[in-house]
């Protein structure tokens, strides 16, 4: 991550471009991962540790059933909502990096 | 034409419900005849291929959707809740989040690498003809095991629909169709046809909950009726009450008690641990171990199964492929609210299913015959409504089969004869070769879709989602992400993974086969002994039932280890393939990618 090598002529090419492309979506990738699965490993154990609690009723839903069955989708579409507004910009702002350090390409 | 004639003949038979049979056949007729309509469109063999590439993210978004709500979505997730309760509900939530990963991870960067299949992502991705044919392999394995259970719900449909009607019979007459219908329409064709179908399913499952909810309490008021284990002490005469105001019927002998049923870590997952005679405490900590494995091999297979990843290549950009998965997500989610309400109603209103054996006979058929209920009270209307379930099944096998045929046909023609026999065939001689390839693979599908008549429909589809999760998925994942990944640490990774995911599935398989008492059951019998030894060893028998808790790592550890010793043999262009694959369209470096490589991926 250092200085640019520029082992070729062009930003596109160079190697700390590639890095820091790569590396920022994966953060973003792996931020949102983790918010999925924190949410998808952290159910179980709730259900293990405090069954009693999970087992309150909510308009006649059990509270495991009702995170489970119903409220699981919607949690998931936000967070993948987020990821897409994300990496459409993320691309928008690659591809303006790399014209403005004068490469242009259709 | 000749299947039309044949629904017509068996019609006449005694004991069809005329307008079960009039759903079911309009599906049928719509999705052969959307087929042939496009059929007509399709003349190049891109067309056949993905679609020329243009199709838009509502058609696609519905078609992916459309293609996998397969028969276990649609029937096996239903029966499987009333059946084992709480812990049942990890199949619909993780089937649709699987997606989430795919996202994330990996539809993006696949889409720009720009290749046609797997097989090109895996041959484009390490310069490697070898590795192609493994993927191949793969595509093909992994298809088949896909299929034999949407085969086996259209054998069960089918028999359920015309009584008499034996098993074989459905399986030869849907598959004939399918196979016909791709033959003839190719992707274009199934674009259209599953779009239809999802919205056909996400008809038929919404609309009879809702019918049956507003006429016997809706889904917070069923689950009511079910005590927790506190309520059963502390106030079992509330929950009697909500019971007896809908008029929920006695549970029999077999039904699971309200208290394990409605609790997480009930049946299902408690089953090999129960059979070592451990008590309920004892056996928590194995329910634990199975609930993850359980969602790493959903999660993860979503994101391996061929026939879905093939679709994002019919996305123009990259872009368009990442709002198909959300629109995906959405559609499917939406979907996955409903089963699991046919579930909890086939409880708490047809408890006799609970006595019939596992698999279609049993709960699996609460979806198709729950609405016959309404009878009772509006005459025709519940017939209307097991009709339209019905149809929705119908969409359910014919859809994914037809996927499924799709890219195992693309994979065989495509890829073994276009790629390995004969490389020069002219356009014309490689759509040939594709209708040869859909009959050949149709037929053999047929055919050992007869042969799982005594299988589980869910446990089939298990099986296909654990090879998937320990092959594809760390092969794409690894080598999206890692540029150290070398050909022969991906091979011997995906190799290893998938096959003893596959060979400890079967492991379980064939000695839940040898209690069968037909004549399967002998087929079996050598795996008998099998069933002594679980007993004594409840950790392992879970850990070969649900093996993705370590196929998965295993798959991904021997890919870094094989890679690592092998480090002379990363692509030296491997910084150009990791720069198309993350690098944004709009920089053009596909193009560049091409003129660089003229032997490459190109097309």
């Amino acid at each position: 991550m250092s200085a640019p090598q520029a082992p070729t002529d062009d930003v596109v090419h160079s190697e700390s471009f590639l890095r820091s492309l790569m590396r920022r979506q994966l953060v973003l990738s792996i931020t949102c991962a983790s918010a999925f699965l924190v949410v998808l490993f952290g159910l179980p154990v709730a259900n293990y540790v405090a069954p009693d609690l999970m087992a309150t009723r909510i308009a006649g839903f059990t509270l495991s059933w009702l995170l489970l069955g119903v409220l699981f989708f919607p949690a998931v579409w936000v967070i993948s909502f987020y990821f897409i507004r994300r990496s459409i910009w993320l691309e928008n702002d690659e591809v303006e990096q790399a014209r403005s350090a004068g490469r242009k390409e259709i | 034409m000749l299947h039309d004639t044949g629904l017509v003949a068996l019609a006449m038979l005694g004991g069809v419900d005329p307008w079960i049979f009039a759903f079911s056949f309009i599906t049928v007729a719509v999705t052969v005849w959307m087929g042939f309509r496009s059929a007509k469109q399709s003349k190049t063999a891109s067309d056949y291929f993905v679609a020329g590439r243009s199709v838009s993210v509502g058609w696609n978004a519905s078609a992916i959707s459309g293609e996998y709500l397969s028969a276990a979505s649609f029937m096996g997730v239903a029966g499987m809740v009333m059946s084992s309760g709480y812990d049942a509900l990890w199949y619909p939530v993780c089937y649709a989040c699987g997606y989430l990963f795919l996202l994330l991870f990996i539809a993006g960067p696949l889409r720009r690498f720009g290749a046609y299949t797997i097989p090109d992502f895996a041959e484009g991705r390490y310069d490697s003809p070898l590795f192609r044919k493994i993927a191949v392999c793969f595509v093909l394995f992994i298809g088949f095991f896909y299929t034999m259970p949407q085969m086996k719900g259209a054998g069960t449909t089918l028999a359920y629909i015309f009584p008499g009607m034996p098993y074989w019979g459905g399986v030869v007459l849907v598959g004939a169709v399918i196979t016909l219908n791709v033959a003839l329409g190719g992707m274009k064709g199934i674009t259209l046809v599953q779009a239809f179908q999802y919205w056909a399913k996400m008809f038929a499952i919404s609309v009879p909950v809702f019918v049956l909810l507003s006429v016997y309490g809706f889904y917070n008021t069923q689950l009511a009726a079910n005590a927790t284990p506190i309520e059963s002490t502390q106030q079992p005469a509330l929950v009697q009450s909500v019971a007896q105001e809908i008029g929920r019927q006695p549970l029999v002998e077999k039904a699971p008690a309200d208290e394990t049923w409605i609790s997480p870590f009930g049946p299902l997952t408690t089953k090999a641990a129960k059979a070592a005679g451990l008590s309920a405490e004892e056996a928590r900590p194995y329910s634990l171990l199975y609930t993850y494995s359980l969602i790493i091999a959903l999660v993860c297979g979503t994101a391996g199964l061929p026939h879905i990843l093939v679709r994002f290549y019919t996305n123009p950009d990259g872009v368009a492929a990442k709002r198909t998965t959300m629109w995906v997500m959405i559609l499917i989610g939406v979907f996955y609210v409903f089963p699991p309400v046919f579930g909890v109603l086939g409880r708490n209103f047809m408890p006799e299913l609970y006595t019939g054996l596992s698999g279609i006979k049993g709960t699996d058929q609460v979806v198709l015959k729950l609405p016959t209920l309404l009878g009772e009270k509006y005459g025709p209307l519940g017939s209307i409504l097991s009709g339209i379930t019905c149809a929705g099944a119908f969409a359910a096998f014919m859809s994914t089969f037809s996927g499924l045929l799709v890219s195992m046909t693309g994979a065989l023609a495509h890829d073994v004869y276009g790629r390995m026999l004969r490389p020069k065939a002219t356009a014309q001689e490689r759509m040939r070769m594709f209708k040869i390839a859909a009959v050949l693979i149709g037929t053999v599908a047929i055919g050992l879709g007869t042969l799982v008549e005594t299988l589980e429909i869910n446990f089939m589809v298990g099986q296909a989602f654990a090879i998937a999760s320990a092959s594809y998925f760390p092969l794409l994942f690894m080598s999206v992400w890692w540029r150290g990944m070398t050909m022969k640490g991906a091979a011997s990774g995906m190799l290893v993974g998938g096959l003893s995911a596959l060979a400890a599935a079967t492991l379980t398989n064939a000695s839940t086969l040898a209690l069968d008492k037909g004549p399967m059951g002998k087929v079996f019998a050598v795996f008998a002994p099998l069933n002594d030894f679980w007993k004594d060893h409840p950790l392992l028998r879970i850990l070969c039932e649900q093996p993705a808790i370590w196929a998965v790592p295993l798959a991904i550890t021997l890919m870094i280890v094989v890679s690592k010793a092998t480090r002379a043999a990363v692509p030296s262009d491997i910084r150009m393939k990791m720069l198309v694959l993350h690098a944004p369209e709009k920089l053009g470096l596909k193009q560049e990618y091409i003129q660089e490589h003229q032997t490459g991926a190109g097309h």
